[in-house]
């Protein structure tokens, strides 16, 4: 079988969504469910005191009992949010440790802050957390968070939220043939076809959720990502041609082509 | 009287209480939740052992949705 494999522990997807723009906690689940995701990110968020104590809980709809829950730190700008929130996420879970770190810099376009990111990858890992992180697609800084300890690398193809779609296959590239832990696209996917791209450069998986929940019907791009995702591995796998520049080769037989009638 | 930030609003308690009591007082008992109290960790066995001082800063979370 060809698995994913993320802290020692097997997924059979290489799909991982998020959870969050979805109109209600039904198209959640049901989107996560055409997705055939195993991973599933969640937010970590202040309650509401003395509020609303019938209020829906997200857990019912994505019990922890089914999925492997990615705990986030979005929202995070700094080394101490991001840890704390990972700790009370720790404490929420009854012990889990599959993570994703992210520390943003800058509101605008959500691009990591790498410094601060490998910061608090350091306390992580040693506080025991597996940390998939998320980063930028320097390969350097790819590099220096396995090094740290990282379980997975998690580069942006494009701006969080922005769909734009993989601009620098390139570093992707270079990031993919450099590590030896999972490489990851996460953030920027909008379509099927860029799951699919991502897969075929190599990545071992894609997380995303706006694709899916920022689309006219979620839970059909949820079934789209889920098959864009098996199409650009088999494709990995099978090994592409390569590719000819400005030159044809013809797949049908060059010989036993009729001829004109007047010419014979 | 004693003060204490909830989730960023400060609140008042006329006597002592512990995590356990403002759990239930809050409609949170059984619901998914974490508590920090001063930026640590609140384990839930220690919830009724913890008495909330004048001045303590407490964040109250949650799961929601999220990528």
């Amino acid at each position: 079988m060809d698995n994913l494999i993320i802290a020692g522990k097997t997924y059979s997807s290489r799909l991982l969504v998020g959870t969050g723009k979805y109109k209600d906690f039904s198209e959640t689940r049901a989107a996560i469910e055409a997705s055939g995701a195993e991973i599933i990110t969640v937010a970590i968020r202040r309650t509401n005191i003395g509020q609303h104590a019938d209020e829906p809980n997200l857990l019912d709809s994505v019990p922890p009992s089914k999925y492997s829950l990615l705990p986030n730190t979005a929202g995070c700008y700094t080394v101490d949010d991001a840890v704390r929130t990972l700790r009370l996420a720790r404490e929420l879970l009854d012990g889990h440790t599959l993570v994703k770190l992210e520390v943003l810099g800058d509101p605008r376009t959500l691009y990591p802050n790498i410094v601060e990111t490998i910061k608090a990858a350091e306390i992580l890992v040693k506080e025991g957390f597996d940390v998939m992180v998320y980063t930028s697609d320097d390969p350097i800084a790819a590099r220096q968070l396995e090094e740290i300890g990282c379980v997975a690398i998690m580069p942006l193809a494009s701006l969080i939220g922005s769909g734009m779609g993989i601009l620098n296959p390139w570093n992707l590239q270079i990031i993919i043939d450099n590590a030896s832990v999972p490489v990851l696209v996460d953030a920027g996917v909008g379509t099927a076809s860029d799951a699919a791209i991502a897969l075929e450069l190599g990545c071992d998986g894609v997380l995303m959720n706006t694709a899916i929940a920022a689309a006219h019907n979620p839970v059909l791009m949820a079934s789209a990502m889920r098959k864009a995702v098996e199409a650009g591995r088999e494709a990995y796998l099978a090994g592409r041609m390569a590719k000819k520049m400005y030159t044809a080769s013809p797949s049908s037989p060059v010989e036993g082509v009729i001829a004109s009638a007047r010419s014979q | 009287m004693i003060h204490i930030t909830i989730n960023g609003e400060t609140r008042q308690f006329n006597q002592p209480i512990n995590i356990e009591q403002f759990v239930d007082e809050n409609n949170l008992i059984g619901k998914r939740i974490a508590i920090e109290r001063n930026g640590e960790i609140v384990p839930r066995s220690q919830f009724a052992e913890q008495f909330l001082a004048d001045g303590d800063c407490l964040e109250v979370v949650v799961a929601v949705g999220g990528g």
